[in-house]
């Protein structure tokens, strides 16, 4: 089988936020860069079933040309090639990430039989950009996965909900959205590095529409403006922790 | 007129959207699917888009649930428009501005959204949710279907469930081991918590997904969370930013997540996790 798996770029945010001074992005001078956490998922999933069913995978994200490290990093987890859609670093909203990942997809040399998308990026959180896809190829789409099951041209999925999981069954060529949990993403190997850096990237750079869910800028949420209550240092703290244990009527 | 997709498997976070829609000032048409078949996100929002090019509604508004984002996906992807998901707060007008919710809530994006009718969700907690659930008119679902939910399979969970708990009590990095989490599960079953972990401890294969407190993991909102070693980064607060109280136990004073906390210990959490357990014993053998 043939499976894409769609990553984006993301910074490392750490524990506090800072922002450029134009406030349209996370200043990221003193960040490092991965994927979203769901996408990892994904294609360590793309990597697991094409070493059980035999094909390709490809993976493809639409970024700046920094993006390039993603898509080794996922080569190195056994992704055999990869497709980058070039941009300027500009902000692409989901309708055109969508539009340009659907021209990615009838372009490719063979079709896919399955295409990953994380539920949601780790950053901009949209939610949607699988399903516009799915929708302009044709194609049924199943959202928030941690189990995929293929066997003869069918896909079972299962998806977590409250109190149990919900099973869907739905032929292949597909497109599903998967969450971290799915599986266990394997540590690269140094190996696995080697090899990426020899694995194919097919580059091109598509023209960026205008944005119709148009950012004008980032806000901070406002500080909590909590103030800690220190209890102390090291285990001489115990009764004072107990102490407010047994005020919020914990004991 | 907006447009209410009453999608309420959560109702709090429905009644929540019908906050968010009655601050738009206009006439609300609640909508919901009868469909005796089960869960369909591409059949249920192909009646919703029926009824959203019959009645023309000005915007289009769903909770901000998995299912909400979900079927308002489709609607948007159907319409062909622009859709903005979880949003806090909206301002009518030719587009429409929002602000809406990012890296779990961990940052903010003000935005305009063009197109007519505008299609946004409800982001959990930004509002007060409505006292009453208010009419919904409920409307079949289409008759095909892409994907549907085929069969539901119950799962028993053993103890209390992270989501649900009362008390949490949680491992970071600094447990240090997967055999280090025994003085986090002691305090645990102690306070009749649920023992949580951040991200690098799943990441580790220290503890399973299913006990990771984060943007990616669960969302909890209980009473008290003591956070272990954990150092406070943004994709573990999307996690806890529901708890009512925060007590963080970490070596460095400097760690984030103490500008997060309403109670801080300073040290390491192999002394003072321990020292905490056995003072709750001796409190409890005293009364």
């Amino acid at each position: 089988m043939n499976i894409l798996v769609c990553v984006k770029r993301v910074p490392l945010t750490g524990g506090k936020i800072v922002l450029t001074d134009d406030e349209r992005a996370i200043s990221t001078r003193h960040l490092g860069f991965t994927v979203s956490p769901h996408e990892e998922c994904g294609a360590e999933e793309a990597v697991r079933l094409i070493e059980q069913h035999g094909g390709s995978s490809t993976v493809l994200t639409l970024g700046p040309p920094e993006a390039e490290e993603q898509l080794r990093d996922m080569m190195a987890l056994g992704i055999d090639k990869a497709v980058h859609l070039i941009t300027d670093g500009a902000e692409w909203d989901p309708q055109a990430t969508a539009g340009a990942i659907v021209e990615a997809i009838r372009a490719a040399p063979e079709p896919y039989d399955l295409v990953l998308f994380g539920n949601e990026s780790a950053d901009a959180g949209n939610y949607q950009v699988a399903i516009r896809v799915a929708h302009k190829l044709g194609l049924p789409v199943v959202t928030g996965i941690k189990r995929i099951t293929v066997s003869d041209g069918q896909l079972r999925l299962e998806q977590e909900v409250a109190g149990g999981r919900d099973i869907y069954e739905v032929p292949s060529p597909a497109v599903v959205t998967v969450k971290e949990g799915l599986n266990l993403p394997r540590y690269p190997s140094v190996p696995g590095r080697l090899r990426a850096k020899r694995k194919p990237v097919e580059g091109t750079s598509p023209a960026r529409p205008q944005p119709q869910l148009e950012m004008i800028r980032l806000v901070l949420p406002p500080d909590s403006g909590k103030q800690a209550e220190v209890l102390g240092k090291g285990a001489d703290a115990a009764p004072a922790v107990v102490n407010i244990l047994s005020e919020l009527g914990l004991l | 007129m907006i447009l209410v997709f009453a999608e309420r498997s959560d109702d709090e976070l429905y009644r929540q959207a019908l906050t968010f829609a009655r601050s738009l000032g206009d006439e609300i048409t609640a909508v919901g699917i009868d469909d005796p078949a089960g869960y369909s996100p591409d059949a249920w929002a192909t009646a919703l888009t029926e009824v959203a090019r019959e009645r023309v509604p000005a915007v289009v508004i769903g909770p901000g649930t998995e299912r909400g984002n979900e079927v308002l996906a489709h609607v948007a992807a159907m319409l062909d428009l622009p859709m903005a998901a979880n949003c806090t707060s909206a301002t009518r007008g030719a587009p429409l501005t929002l602000t809406r919710v990012r890296w779990g809530g961990s940052l903010l994006e003000e935005a305009r959204l063009h197109g007519t009718p505008a299609m946004l969700t409800v982001a959990p907690h930004a509002v007060a949710a409505a006292e009453e659930s208010g009419d919904v008119e409920l409307i079949p679902a289409a008759a095909d279907a892409r994907a549907r939910v085929s069969e539901r399979v119950e799962t028993v969970t053993a103890g209390v469930s992270l989501a649900d708990a009362d008390v949490v009590v949680s491992g970071g990095r600094g447990v240090g081991s997967a055999e280090g989490f025994a003085v986090i599960e002691e305090l645990a079953a102690l306070l009749g918590a649920a023992v949580g972990c951040s991200r690098a401890v799943t990441s580790a294969g220290w503890r399973p997904h299913t006990d990771q407190v984060g943007q990616t993991g669960t969302k909890i909102s209980p009473s008290l969370y003591i956070a272990c070693g954990i150092s406070g980064a943004t994709q573990h607060m999307a996690g806890c930013k529901g708890a009512k109280k925060l007590m963080a136990i970490n070596p460095d004073n400097e760690a984030s997540i103490f500008a997060s906390a309403d109670y801080a210990v300073i040290g390491d959490l192999h002394e003072v996790v321990p020292a905490i357990s056995a003072e709750i014993r001796k409190t409890r053998g005293a009364g």
